[in-house]
């Protein structure tokens, strides 16, 4: 690692002073950042710890809102009860980090916002990986775990096993900076980065993600996640999906992919098909096609079009409580 | 003059018992050093800097600015200007600073301009590989007849990529001079031979270099010789006049410091209506980096294959060069021939196990691989659970059984022992040896133990150091015939001598005493007998020391050993990802010295098979020439829960035992590409032709025959 | 057999934190409410006083506990845990090998919590307890965990096995007896090249890990 400075603030609100600085990068559970640091990936001046942070840790559950502070660990929020109870699915995206290491240090926070794990951002190639005449390395190279849902040039995967579910959820993020305090809806919380100089996430200079707050009353979600080995390894795929109104119809449904775009894809007309729908094996099969419609894989990574498929199936059969 | 054996069966007291290895207790709790954890006074910390290029020429290096840097001791140009680099990761300078930390920021300060040229790194499609070279080609018999008549024949292409070593701990050394004389503590396989190594390309004497290493962190076949590090690491130590370590990083350690070399082959294997191998034919490719690789041995097993033909191109990669891996060529000739068998027992409609049996005196031990055949079958229920393919259960997750055989030398090496014998009665041997976590320390101290019939804690082994009679590296499975024939040796003419003095107390030729339980006495008279202590006392105030040698006189070792392995899978036919239900394993190595290290051999040599049967390879990128999973996050090693149950049947006693002792560290990694190949086969009712068995490859084969993707 | 026990609060509180980590870990333990979680209230009275001090990149005073001893050391905010223990503390326990948080050669206890320390800065742990391999018991009077390595034969080369016996231990102290689900959701972070599994399994179904509060 490069040198750097070290801050710890105290409140959100010196955090937030700190980090609208150039160079300042907010530390959480550190499991993601410091790798990039080894790395030399991104440039870091001065690491502003939010571990001492007040406020920014903790679980309520309050009515049908859950709202998780962004320092709460991955183990404090798997080891909630009322929490778990109400969302499930939460424990099978969390298990599927399969380090209590990981669990322990990682954040609820530093999940939604770790960086891509895409091999070439990670070796220093940036985030779009384009050679120096503009060509993609990730098309022309080795992108058995890349996007088949790409976005221009980005087709790196968002990593988070927390995202496909909060956006399914339609949560909440909680966002401090120098103006004081925003929400938007979590899958505002990413973007598919057109030049060398964007980010994958919409935090602007200073901005500090708080929490997450999610209705979890009257609907019924479920994560599916494709791991090669039950021990710690990424999920090749991933289908998070949220069922409201009660059974056997669907009012609405909400299907979330993971690791399928450089953002958690809502697959809006897989939803939209199941809207008003009881499920069954025909539709959920319909909208399992539905989800990888317009799916754009590259030369290594078709497979990825059927475990999206099978993700999607066995999510929606999961949340709605059927053999699929 | 004397002669040299082992116990009889009815009287071994250490020899094929179970006791906890010795060093266990210092390695749970961390109390072990090993060479990187060394940290001696005035400790410089050493760093290599790496060309990123796969291929390409240093126009201009310029270390000025890393040299101006405070903290910064040594800057060593390894590779300069002109040179050409022919792989990712070579060592192009190295800096001792008085961190590391401040050694990578040194790195970072070192301009290198380079001048890229053109690389090759993919050999899968050998025909777009430059420099392909040919090796030749072998018949025996008439194939091409053979073929033309006979009742059945497969034909597949079928490979496997190169993986790493991955070495838990990484390459590298601790480099100290006292004057001209040199201390390494080094993380080697080889302490006996690296003083020798270190000292031609030092200038310096051999007999000034001295190696240490009490523990390693793993070897498997890469960690034989100083490499360029260790020689780097000893000039900036003496250029600095400090300590230095240098050990890898991880990215490095997996680049450059060890890889098994790839192997694919176009296959045809044909039987005739009794289900008898009757031709043979295999066009085969290969690389292991720049280099290349030579010819992997088919057909593997079945070698006396009447009608046969093997071709083999060596495909050169702009990747580092490979290093031995556990078995050299054989895991990759094992899988390729097992494959076509199984898929020609399938296209025979026969038992895969039934096929084989019928086709034994093809190969060098079919009354070993008979039994060991059935006995494999009978733990895996074999009989009631076995299946043809294509009879699938309904649901997505597929069951399936696959068998594989396989074969290995693992005779003895080189080795010397000393063994001395105090008159307090302490023993002790001293050997050249290293300990590389397969047990060497421990076996070495129970045939010690035997042969005096003394406890494991009445004895003491020091080993790990050249000052020790030179032994053997451990390599090929040759440590465990080396140092236990040698100790043997010692052990018994230092017992002979022993004897001798105490001879005449009991009234008593000294060929009529034994040794046993902690006392000399009159064989057939117990009651005529001493104590060791007292035993010990006679031979006066000088300690006996004797040296025992291997090879020699006696039957103590032997070599060629046969094995059969069975995988369980569950495949999930909808994500193509495998799962290991079961692996069972049924080895023999002749006379078993510690059975629960031969064991935990066993179950290492599963576990790890499984990582290169499911996970393990080297993913070279083809635009930049690097590996993109130079990491221990995409380069995945298999997982405690993802090994499934294991099962080890040794086989021990009569047929066995009196061939003496053969290594084991090499045979049971051979057959789980194989087994757990034909298992999923088994399951999913068509080959995946590729290792490792990711979801991407089992999906595309299913794929193929029209199933899901 | 000794099973040293590591609580949270025995060995947080005594320690005067330095100036710089002023404020201290104010964080809530899970379910735990904390006042004006997500409003960013909390500490508001705190944050108009004097801006936060940045320390580094030169070394900085850092006090911490390992394995019973209290240290203070100055290290730049850049090193992590596992360099600093290895390397300053000659704890060598605690092995490096992937230095990116996916191996668990490095794990060491927290507070009681399994971290890999490769993953920490050191600075971070100030006024925390750590707990190394070496922290757990001696070759002359091991742990039960440690002493049913030995027992199982969990170790080959042995590089692997400090992280194996910490992440062991602490799944022990949560689950005495875990389920297949525990076991994997436990020592899913830790893996082993030579292949010990089957003794570790071992270890883990003899089930006699108490003695570390899992956190
Ligand atoms: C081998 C491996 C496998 C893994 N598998 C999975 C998996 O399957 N699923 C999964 O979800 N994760 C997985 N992880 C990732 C792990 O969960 C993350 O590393 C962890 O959640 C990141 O949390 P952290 O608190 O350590 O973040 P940090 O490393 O501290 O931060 C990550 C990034 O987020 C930013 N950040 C963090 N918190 C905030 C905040 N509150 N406001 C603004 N910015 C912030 C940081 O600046 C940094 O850029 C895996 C990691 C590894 C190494
Ligand atoms: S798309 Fe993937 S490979 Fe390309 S730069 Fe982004 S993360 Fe890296
Ligand atoms: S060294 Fe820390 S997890 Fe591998
Ligand atoms: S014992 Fe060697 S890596 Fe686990």
């Amino acid at each position: 690692m490069r040198p750097f400075g070290y801050a710890a603030p105290a409140t959100v609100q010196q955090a937030v002073g700190l980090l609208a600085a150039e160079g300042s990068e907010a530390l959480a559970g550190g499991t993601d950042l410091l790798s990039l640091l080894k790395d030399d990936v991104e440039p870091v001046d001065r690491l502003v710890a939010l571990r001492g942070v007040a406020g920014l840790s903790g679980i309520e559950l309050d009515g049908g809102t859950l709202r998780i502070g962004a320092m709460t660990t991955l183990q404090e929020l798997r080891d909630h009860d009322g929490a778990i109870a109400a969302l499930p699915a939460l424990a099978v995206a969390i298990d599927g980090v399969a380090s209590p290491q990981l669990r322990e240090m990682g954040t609820v926070g530093g999940d939604l916002l770790q960086r891509p794990r895409c091999w070439y951002y990670r070796r220093g190639f940036g985030l779009l990986a384009l050679t120096a005449d503009g060509r993609s390395m990730v098309t022309e190279g080795d992108n058995r775990y890349h996007a088949i849902f790409p976005a221009g040039q980005a087709r790196f995967v968002n990593p988070s096993s927390l995202a496909p579910l909060l956006v399914a959820l339609g949560a909440e993020a909680v966002v401090h900076g120098p103006a004081g305090e925003r929400r938007l809806p979590v899958e505002a919380l990413y973007q598919a980065p057109q030049t060398a100089e964007e980010r994958e996430n919409t935090l602007a200079p200073g901005e500090i993600l708080a929490g997450v707050e999610a209705n979890v009353a009257g609907s019924r979600s479920a994560v599916y996640e494709v791991r090669q080995r039950r021990s710690l390894d990424w999920p090749l795929m991933a289908a998070a999906v949220t069922l409201t109104g009660s059974e056997p119809r669907a009012e609405k449904a909400r299907i979330v992919l993971g690791h399928a775009a450089p953002t958690p894809h809502v697959a809006a007309a897989a939803g939209d098909l199941l809207s008003g729908q009881e499920l069954t094996s025909e539709t959920v099969a319909a909208a399992a096609d539905a989800a990888v419609e317009g799916a754009q894989p590259m030369s290594g990574n078709r497979y990825k079009v059927q475990l999206a498929r099978t993700a999607v199936r066995r999510a929606l059969g999961h949340a709605a409580g059927m053999e699929i | 003059m004397a002669d040299y054996s082992w116990p009889e069966a009815d009287r071994r007291a250490q020899i094929g018992a179970r006791p906890a290895r010795l060093d266990g207790p210092v390695k749970s709790t961390g109390f072990a050093k090993y060479p990187s954890d060394q940290n001696p006074r005035g400790l410089l910390a050493a760093k290599i800097l790496t060309c990123p290029h796969a291929h390409a020429r240093i126009v201009r290096i310029d270390t000025s600015a890393a040299e101006a840097m405070a903290g910064v001791r040594v800057v060593h140009v390894i590779q300069g200007e002109g040179s050409e680099i022919q792989w990712a990761g070579d060592e192009v300078a190295a800096v001792a600073a008085v961190t590391e930390d401040v050694a990578r920021d040194a790195l970072r300060a070192i301009q290198v301009d380079y001048e890229v040229l053109p690389h090759f790194v993919t050999e899968e499609d050998r025909d777009q590989a430059p420099g392909a070279r040919e090796a030749g080609e072998r018949a025996e018999g008439d194939p091409d007849a053979a073929f033309a008549t006979a009742h059945r024949t497969v034909e597949r292409t079928l490979g496997m990529p190169q993986m790493a070593h991955m070495c838990l701990e990484p390459h590298g050394q601790v480099c100290s001079w006292d004057g001209d004389e040199l201390e390494v503590d080094a993380s080697t396989q080889a302490v006996s031979t690296l003083a020798g190594q270190f000292a031609t390309e030092l200038g310096v004497p051999a007999s000034q270099v001295r190696i240490r290493t009490e523990y390693m962190g793993g070897g498997f076949g890469s960690k034989f010789s100083p490499d360029r590090w260790g020689i780097v690491g000893a000039e900036l130590a003496r250029k600095a006049g400090a300590p230095v370590k240098l050990f890898l990083e991880r990215d490095q350690e997996v680049t450059v410091a060890g890889s098994r070399p790839s192997a694919f082959a176009r296959i045809r294997a044909a039987a005739d209506e009794q289900g008898k191998l009757v031709a043979w034919d295999s066009d085969s490719w290969g690389s292991g980096g720049l280099p290349g690789t030579g010819q992997t041995p088919l057909p593997y097993v079945f070698s006396r294959l009447p009608n046969r033909r093997t071709r083999h191109t060596s495909v050169p990669t702009n990747l580092a060069g490979s290093r031995a891996w556990r078995a050299p060529n054989h895991p990759q000739a094992c899988f390729l021939t097992m494959a076509v068998l199984d898929d020609l027992a399938d296209e025979l409609g026969l038992d895969p196990i039934d096929f084989l049996e019928r086709n034994l005196d093809l190969t060098g031990r079919p009354d070993t691989y008979r039994e060991q055949l059935g006995i494999a079958a009978e733990m895996a229920s074999w009989k009631e659970r076995w299946q043809p393919r294509g009879r699938e259960r309904e649901g997505a997750v597929q069951r399936g059984l696959g068998v594989s055989v396989h074969t290995w030398g693992g005779r003895g090496h080189s080795s010397n022992c000393d063994v001395t014998v105090h008159p307090d009665g302490a023993v002790e041997a001293r050997i050249g040896s290293q300990d590389i976590g397969t047990g060497t320390r421990t076996i070495v101290a129970q045939v010690l133990a035997e042969t005096f019939g003394l406890e494991l804690h009445q004895v003491r082994v020091s080993l790990g150091d050249n000052v020790y009679p030179q032994s053997g590296p451990s390599g090929g499975s040759s440590t465990v015939g080396g140092v236990t024939a040698s100790t043997r040796r010692a052990a018994q003419d230092a017992l002979r001598e022993v004897l001798v003095h105490v001879a005449p107390r009991l009234e008593a030729e000294p060929e009529q005493l034994l040794a046993e339980g902690g006392r000399v006495f009159v064989d057939g008279d117990s009651s005529r007998g001493v104590s060791w202590r007292e035993a010990a006392a006679q031979i006066g105030g000088a300690p006996i020391s004797v040296q025992g040698r291997n090879p020699g006189r006696g039957r103590l070792i032997s070599s060629g050993v046969g094995g059969v392995q069975i995988a369980e899978v569950e495949v999930d036919i909808d994500t193509g990802v495998v799962h290991i239900e079961r692996m069972i394993a049924v080895q023999d190595c002749g006379l078993i010295i510690n059975r629960r290290l031969a064991e935990s051999q066993v179950y290492g040599g599963l576990i790890m098979g499984v990582g290169y049967a499911l996970y393990e390879e080297w993913i070279p990128d083809p635009v930049s020439g690097r590996l993109l999973n130079a990491d221990m996050e995409f380069y995945k090693l298999a997982g405690l829960v993802d090994v499934g149950s294991l099962e080890v049947h040794m086989m021990t006693g009569p047929g066995y035992d009196e061939r003496g002792v053969i290594g084991l560290g090499e045979p049971p990694v051979i057959s789980p590409g194989a087994a757990i190949s034909n298992a999923v086969a088994n399951a999913i009712g068509v080959r995946v032709p590729y290792l490792p068995l990711t979801p991407d490859r089992v999906l595309d084969a299913l794929a193929g025959r029209g199933g899901p993707a | 057999m000794k099973g040293r026990r590591v609580t949270d609060d025995a060995k947080r509180s005594g320690f005067s934190r330095r100036s710089f980590l002023r404020g201290g870990a104010a964080g809530a333990l899970s379910g735990g409410l904390t006042t004006g979680l997500l409003t960013g209230e909390a500490g508001a009275a705190a944050a108009d006083s004097e801006a936060t001090e940045t320390v580094g990149p030169g070394p900085v005073d850092v006090e911490l506990e390992v394995n019973g001893a209290t240290h203070r050391l100055a290290v730049e905010p850049r090193v992590t845990l596992l360099d600093g223990l290895r390397h300053r503390l000659d704890v060598t326990g605690p092995k490096r090998v992937c230095d990116r948080g996916t191996c668990g050669a490095c794990t060491v206890l927290e507070d009681g919590r399994p971290i890999y320390a490769c993953s920490r800065l050191m600075i971070e742990s100030a006024g925390r307890s750590i707990t190394t391999v070496e922290g757990l018991g001696s070759p002359d009077a091991m742990h039960d965990v440690q002493q049913a390595f030995v027992d199982n034969d969990a170790q080959q080369c042995g590089f692997c096995t400090p992280g194996f016996v910490v992440a062991t231990a602490a799944l022990l102290a949560r689950h005495p007896a875990p389920s297949e689900p525990e076991i994997e959701a436990g020592l899913g972070g830790n893996f082993c090249r030579c292949g010990t599994y089957k003794g570790i399994r071992a270890v883990v179904a003899g089930g006699k890990g108490g003695g570390v509060s899992g956190g």
